[in-house]
């Protein structure tokens, strides 16, 4: 049973179609990557499976149940929720923060289950620094462990990596990665196709709301729908630690000139 | 012990050394020796001064003050702003609208009408800021429309004054409007505590729900916590600290916004943590000023509203000033 579908999503965003028909699945112990331009239902499919979106057509699984129909606190038991949103209200120190991904432990569990997924993250020596102190970067390693914190059955992380340095990249993709070596489902959504293609076992590249591709990365992500999807002139090339890609913008009109060329790991 | 349990504590001690000191100082200064009568002798002149005027006084000032302060930790917390007050929802201005109205109809020669009113018109405000809350969850829509509300009362009360025929009953407006603890009997306390104590209990339901929502709407409703119920909690909870406070003492500003600022360094920023010491801070606040407004020497007593607001909103300046740094708005 998938610990995470859509099947045949349709979702209104701001009157037009933020998911048209999307139908995906994640299973326990893997790792799908959602990639796709802006506004083509990433960050929607995300939503929709978190039960933030509601749909106005097919439907949202978490753990083989709609989503529509189970309590707040099953739905968290089944599926946490890590949002682009990292703005944090009050200058709480990390720990606490940390600790409200279990806020049906006692006090002292749910604190022993956040410094632990401080360590994971490698955030153990900011535990007790306030929120506000912190830099972009350390903040986000502390959501992503209060997400982890949670002990839920799937993790719906949405741009995890979004303003991040190649490094803590790279160290966020490797816990969602181990995490999943656990038997977690882990949707992501990524902009990076490069650590799109590295880390995930499957890829989803989504355009205007609908499903162009669903294969493992290097099947999904062909040069024809990187030019469809991306307006890419994009091949990948074997690189030391996994795929690199080496693309470039079509010139306007000429889908065979590549105006700049670039390749990221 | 713990920073939150230590300051506690010391807010206790505090409110307990300045309401002495509310109960002891006053216009009329007594000498040790009458000061000992009244301690003896219930009936004697100073005991009544003490135990009739001052003391309700007093109380009612902790009361008033711990509801303001409560009040504002909650709605600060609901609404994720350091610059949310009980003022900024509505809530006080509707109050203040229904008890003048409740004046220039005539009902103030009724015992506990005008309060009734007020507590009346905070209890509407808080229904339709429920209502709207349970449609629109954006924090900063529900800010609008608490402006909106508070908009809309502030100008009824002014066509209330504009209106009225008795100019009487106009000044008798215009003082509750200002805000004071003067002449409040040991009745006042009686029911104005229950309510505060009720207002407390609701929002300590509310507390896990208040500190989930520092990490923004779409964590809370994703945590498991039955964010509605919670909300409605802090809601009902900040509506009947308002309405009392208001209903009792007038419209007192200033205190709802800066008692949680005042500690919340102390409980690292936990809104769910605040709510006692924010509470005991408000109480602490409002019976230190209403002491200085009693012994500052003026023909008439300065009105506590009006104190407040004078002292209150420079050091509140200084207060925002130093915090800027913490905030993330």
């Amino acid at each position: 049973m998938s610990a995470l579908q859509l099947i045949g999503a349709t979702a209104l965003l701001a009157g037009r179609k933020g998911l048209d028909g999307v139908s995906l699945s994640v299973a326990p112990g893997e790792l799908v990557a959602v990639v796709g331009p802006n506004g083509a239902g990433k960050s929607s499919a995300i939503r929709a499976l978190a039960g933030l979106l509601p749909l106005t057509g097919g439907q949202a699984f978490l753990a083989g149940d709609d989503v529509a129909g189970l309590s707040a606190r099953i739905r968290a038991e089944r599926a946490a929720y890590l949002p682009q949103e990292r703005r944090i209200a009050w200058n709480l120190p990390a720990v606490e923060v940390a600790a409200l991904g279990a806020p049906f432990l006692a006090a002292s569990d749910a604190l022993e289950r956040a410094r632990a997924a401080l360590d994971e993250v490698e955030a153990g020596h900011l535990a007790d620094r306030g929120v506000a102190e912190m830099s972009g970067g350390e903040r986000a390693r502390i959501l992503l462990a209060r997400a982890l914190a949670s002990g839920a059955r799937a993790l719906l992380a949405d741009e995890p990596t979004a303003g991040l340095d190649p490094e803590a990249q790279l160290m966020v993709l490797e816990r969602l990665k181990a995490r999943a070596a656990t038997g977690q489902a882990v949707l992501v959504s990524l902009h990076d196709l490069a650590l799109a293609a590295r880390f995930a076992d499957r890829v989803v590249a989504l355009d205007a709301g609908r499903v162009v591709a669903d294969d493992a990365p290097l099947a999904a992500l062909t040069p024809e729908v990187m030019a469809q999807v991306f307006g890419l002139a994009a091949r990948w090339v074997e690189g030391p630690d996994g795929p690199l890609l080496s693309s470039g913008r079509y010139s306007e009109g000429s889908p065979s000139g590549v105006r700049t060329a670039s390749s990221s790991a | 012990m713990t920073r939150p349990s230590q300051l506690t504590l010391a807010l206790a001690g505090l409110i307990a050394v300045t309401a002495a000191l509310g109960v002891l100082l006053g216009e009329t200064l007594f000498d040790p020796g009458q000061l000992a009568q009244a301690f003896a002798d219930p009936a004697s002149g100073p005991a009544e001064v003490l135990w009739q005027v001052r003391a309700p006084r007093v109380a009612t000032a902790l009361m008033v003050g711990a509801a303001l302060g409560l009040s504002g930790a909650v709605m600060q917390g609901l609404l994720r702003n350091p610059l949310a007050d009980p003022g900024v929802l509505g809530v006080s201005a509707s109050a203040a609208l229904a008890a003048a109205a409740a004046i220039v109809l005539g009902a103030a020669s009724l015992p506990g009408a005008v309060e009734v009113s007020a507590l009346i018109g905070a209890g509407l405000a808080g229904g339709l800021l429920i209502l709207f809350s349970a449609r629109v969850r954006s924090p900063e829509a529900l800010i609008l429309f608490g402006v909106a509300v508070s908009s809309f009362a502030g100008a009824a009360t002014a066509l209330i004054f504009n209106l009225s025929p008795s100019p009487i009953a106009t000044a008798e407006v215009m003082s509750w409007l200002l805000g004071s603890v003067q002449n409040r009997s040991w009745f006042d306390v009686a029911w104005v505590a229950p309510a505060v104590l009720a207002a407390g209990a609701l929002a300590a339901l509310a507390a896990p729900g208040l500190r989930m929502l520092s990490l923004g709407e779409e964590t809370a409703r994703t945590s498991g916590l039955p964010m509605a119920r919670l909300r409605l909690l802090a809601l009902l909870a900040a509506a009947l600290a308002t309405g009392a406070a208001v209903a009792v003492a007038g419209v007192i500003g200033f205190v709802g916004l800066a008692a949680p600022h005042l500690v919340r360094g102390a409980v690292r920023g936990d809104p769910g943590r605040i709510l006692l010491p924010s509470a005991l801070a408000g109480g602490l606040m409002l019976v230190a000023a209403d002491l200085l407004a009693r012994m500052t020497p003026t023909d008439q007593e300065l009105k506590l509203g009006v104190f407040t607001a004078l002292v209150g909103a420079p050091l509140f300046a200084l207060i925002a000033w130093r915090a800027a740094r913490e905030w993330r708005l």
